[in-house]
């Protein structure tokens, strides 16, 4: 592919977006080179913003009519590249589709568009005494559509579940230019689940379009539990006690002492001083199961070895408790010059195995690791703190993170857990993955995406020829090629 | 693919042995009036490897089983040389309730795998019948009342062994809850009914098992629609966290209607709930009568014998016009369906009486079609999940299904062959 198809495209996207839609100018281009992950850039050929679905269908068939790769980014919050452009392709920029459509409290249902932010939609969502479940930490920029092409979680997934959970329909462009949608809205299933597997596929599948989420009730009550623990390895014990107890809390937090260390420079969250580990644990629901369940969960804590038990009860208390655990990725740049955001999974009942094992790495490289995650399913956020002024350090901050993957996938678990894989993790993918489960997770790219466009190079470390099918190859049945039957 | 050619003895030598347990199908074998030539019962996911790739060295027509509760919804298949069934992998391999995950054999019984959860007060939240297995309730994306709360097979799967009709054997996802790394291919495998692939092993995300359970139940009588429809709102759209919120309707459009609400907690938490969950039914509803009871009322989760059984889905605000659509299309056609299901989730069952013809069937089901429409963008769909081949035959299934472009266009990749579960498309072979 070279910059001059690309080139060409210009006239036509300019038709379908408005001239002062698509950019050209080199120094506008620069300022998309990254998302979140800043370690990982590339200027796109073009960068265009269309208003409608219509107008990304007309673009994206432009793109797939001359060969042209095209990526599409929400609000460029993702942390593992899944929105890096591609230099010689279209960055399709969606943030002008924010609009929330319809709201429809009797169905909880909303219908918006992908460039909405996430805590907009609870927004719209509360007159009605309704939000919207999944919260990444990001909620207050990041897009819906973003959401559904990482499946994103949040600090709340424990007990509402991920993106996946809360997404009933998608309108979507597909890899070829057309508007279809996956799923009926309701979110019961006909046919295959291409709604399940369009949402977490990273932007390689098709670009969405319009989502419709289910919306949940507000809760009747909230209580958020902060326990103050000597080590991580006591607060691992309360999170283990609290889930044997039967209870699925809404949330589970833990921090390590160096992560209530910046935390507490950045936001004064008043944490127990000297704490080796703090445990935030929120429960919510209906007011009569809540206050049972506080009353367990509080003696539990306390059983556990907790030196300091706090209840916030109203939502000034509880945003402070939360403020610390949310600023703490920023925070940690206070204490060193630079850090790599980790995003792994373990079995819960490996957590106190898996951070005994991270600190002797930590120990061993003489780089510092500050531990953020959420205790109650297993998901590490390891910030691993360096100085990008030394080249010794960088390299062997980025060895210790892989190594903290390895430990992960040794205990069972996963190399994201709601980060996703990117550009920044597809090395990885054959650790956890044999080559026939990349293959066959591929066979869904070939079917959506058989020229490799649609942000082509991330998720999987080598594509696969869409034409090399395995075995026979026969035509379809020609009942089902003539359109007269579906697959089911 | 006819019978006659596997049966062929060095057809019938390769498979015997890549799966020692190889026999001939016989009568008791038969899908839908279809006797397989042979029945192939792996005990590995080895096994099934080995026995799909030697079914696809002799273009053999294949159809997995579980239990076989789900192999008479939809047509029948144009051909199956093999059966593949799954009884000889029924264990629970991994359970660690710590985690509350656990890690199945695709043969293994919700029964049983209920009974080893439960010594750990665990449970999978699926409400289905107790010898069907993990395999088939995956492939045919069984869920029961509790769907309003806890989703459908696909939302409690989190890893998935399969074998592809190639006999390469596939993982996906893996024994931790929050994972998303690669593509899911268990959501895709979820409710495909043997289309794509054999299901070896399941890995789903588990939940405590309640202390304690109620039922709230509101009477209406078939005068008191309105009611009915404004108590499955009341109770779908509160704080109460419902685990279910049904609606049952047996025997047409004169007879009383009921909805059913499901909570479940801690005792003295669900004691208050269900007291003012009834309240709430009976505020929302215009005072029906309101019962409360530990035990499920009759009918709770189940269908009635019926020939045919239609499924509507829908957005919950548009439950009344939902039934009106129901009252109006079975008055047209002569029928009486019985009505039930997770209204409160989107979704009704209309089971047609045995003895409706196939004619009042299809007028039944192509009525409905007309009056809940399309909108411009999908809020549902009418589907036709079980009925006599003659009415499958006179009105499409599955109706226009969202994606269904994509979809032939997956089942391409995984099966180029279309040996998996032929015929299952609707329209014919």
């Amino acid at each position: 592919m070279t910059t001059t198809t690309v080139e060409g495209l210009v006239p036509r996207m300019r038709q379908v977006c408005g001239a002062a839609n698509v950019i050209t100018d080199p120094l506008e281009l620069r300022t998309y080179e990254c998302d979140g992950l800043t370690s990982h850039r590339s200027v796109p050929a073009l960068v265009v913003l269309p208003a409608t679905a219509d107008e990304v269908a007309a673009v994206v068939a432009s793109c797939a009519g001359a060969g042209v790769p095209f990526v599409a980014r929400g609000s460029g919050t993702g942390l593992s590249g899944g929105a890096l452009p591609h230099q010689d392709g279209v960055l399709v920029v969606m943030s002008r589709m924010r609009k929330i459509l319809e709201i429809d409290p009797v169905s909880r249902r909303a219908v918006v568009e992908p460039g909405a932010t996430n805590l907009s939609v609870s927004k719209a969502a509360a007159p009605f005494g309704l939000f919207y479940a999944p919260d990444p930490s990001s909620q207050v920029i990041c897009s819906v559509g973003g959401n559904v092409a990482e499946n994103s979680g949040g600090a709340h997934c424990l007990k509402n579940g991920f993106t996946v959970h809360h997404v009933t329909g998608l309108e979507i462009v597909t890899p070829a230019g057309e508007l279809t949608w996956l799923g009926d809205g309701t979110g019961v299933t006909t046919g295959y689940d291409l709604l399940g597997a369009f949402t977490g596929s990273e932007g390689t599948l098709g670009i969405v379009t319009k989502i419709v989420v289910k919306l949940m009730p507000l809760p009747e009550t909230v209580h958020t539990l902060l326990a103050a623990y000597a080590t991580t390895s006591d607060g691992g014990r309360a999170v283990s006690d609290i889930i044997g107890a039967g209870i699925v809390p809404a949330a589970i937090e833990m921090m390590d002492a160096l992560s209530i260390e910046a935390a507490e420079a950045a936001v004064h969250c008043n944490y127990p001083q000297g704490a080796g580990a703090v445990l935030i644990v929120e429960l919510d629901g209906p007011t009569s199961e809540v206050e049972t369940e506080l009353a367990t969960v509080r003696a539990l804590c306390e059983a556990a070895g907790a030196t300091e038990v706090r209840a916030a009860d109203d939502p000034a208390e509880r945003a402070l408790i939360w403020a610390g655990r949310r600023s703490a990725f920023a925070a940690v740049g206070r204490i060193s010059p630079a850090y790599i955001v980790q995003d792994g999974v373990v079995p819960r009942t490996s957590l106190g195995d898996v951070l005994a094992r991270i600190a002797a790495l930590s120990e061993q490289a003489g780089v510092r690791v500050a531990n953020v995650f959420h205790a109650g399913d297993g998901n590490l956020h390891p910030l691993v703190l360096y100085d990008d002024a030394s080249p010794e350090q960088t390299v062997a901050a980025e060895e210790l993170s892989g190594a903290i993957l390895d430990t992960c996938l040794e205990h069972g678990g996963s190399i994201t857990g709601e980060h996703g894989v990117g550009v920044d993790k597809s090395r990885y993918m054959p650790k956890m993955f044999s080559a026939d489960d990349l293959d066959t997770m591929q066979l869904v790219r070939c079917a959506f995406d058989p020229a490799s466009l649609c942000n082509p190079g991330k998720v999987f470390p080598t594509p696969r020829l869409c034409g090399e099918v395995p075995g026979h190859r026969r035509a379809p049945h020609p009942a089902v090629a003539a359109g007269l039957a579906e697959i089911f | 693919m006819d019978t006659e050619r596997a049966l062929v003895p060095h057809i019938r030598d390769a498979l015997s042995a890549a799966c020692p347990a190889t026999r001939d199908g016989g009568a008791s074998d038969a899908v839908a009036g279809v006797v397989p030539a042979l029945v192939g019962s792996p005990a590995s996911t080895a096994e099934a490897s080995a026995l799909l790739a030697a079914a696809a060295a002799h273009d053999l027509s294949i159809v997995p089983r579980g239990a076989g509760l789900g192999l008479g919804w939809g047509l029948p298949p144009a051909s199956c040389d093999l059966v593949v069934e799954m009884s000889l992998m029924a264990e629970v391999i991994e359970h660690e309730a710590g985690d509350l995950v656990a890690r199945v054999q695709a043969g293994t019984t919700i029964g049983h795998l209920a009974t080893v959860l439960a010594q750990a007060g665990q449970q999978l939240a699926l409400d289905a019948p107790a010898h069907a297995t993990v395999g088939g309730v995956v492939a045919t994306g069984t869920a029961g009342p509790r769907r309003f709360r806890y989703g459908a097979p696909r939302d409690l799967l989190i890893g998935l062994t399969a074998v592809r009709a190639d006999g390469v054997v596939a993982h996906s996802g893996g024994k931790v809850v929050k994972n998303v790394a690669g593509y899911d291919i268990g959501k895709l495998f979820s409710g495909s009914q043997g289309t794509l692939g054999v299901i070896t092993e399941a890995t789903f995300r588990l939940h405590p098992l309640p202390a304690a359970v109620s039922y709230v139940t509101a009477e209406f009588g078939a005068a008191e629609r309105a009611g009915a429809t404004a108590a499955v709102a009341a109770a779908a759209t509160s704080a109460l966290v419902p685990s279910a919120v049904e609606l049952d309707w047996p025997g047409g459009s004169s007879r009383p209607l009921r909805v059913g609400v499901l909570i479940e907690g801690t005792a003295a938490g669900v004691a208050d709930r269900a007291r003012r969950m009834s309240e709430l039914l009976a505020a929302a509803g215009g005072a029906p009568l309101v019962a409360v009871s530990p035990t499920a009322p009759p009918r709770w989760g189940q269908l009635p014998s019926s020939s045919a059984v239609i499924r509507t889905t829908f957005w919950v605000g548009k439950l009344p016009g939902v039934l009106d659509a129901l009252v109006a299309a079975a008055a047209d056609a002569g029928v009486r369906p019985a009505v039930s299901g997770p209204a409160g989730a989107g979704a009704l069952y209309a089971c047609l009486d045995p003895r409706t013809s196939d004619d009042a069937a299809g007028r039944f089901v192509r009525g409905l079609r007309e009056r809940l429409g399309v909108s411009p963008a999908p809020r549902g769909s009418v589907v036709v999940l079980t009925a006599p081949p003659a009415v499958l035959a006179a009105v499409d299934a599955y109706g226009a299904v969202p994606g269904a472009a994509l979809m032939r266009a997956v089942k391409d990749q995984f099966d180029p062959g279309y040996r998996m579960f032929p015929g299952r498309l609707a329209g014919g072979s």
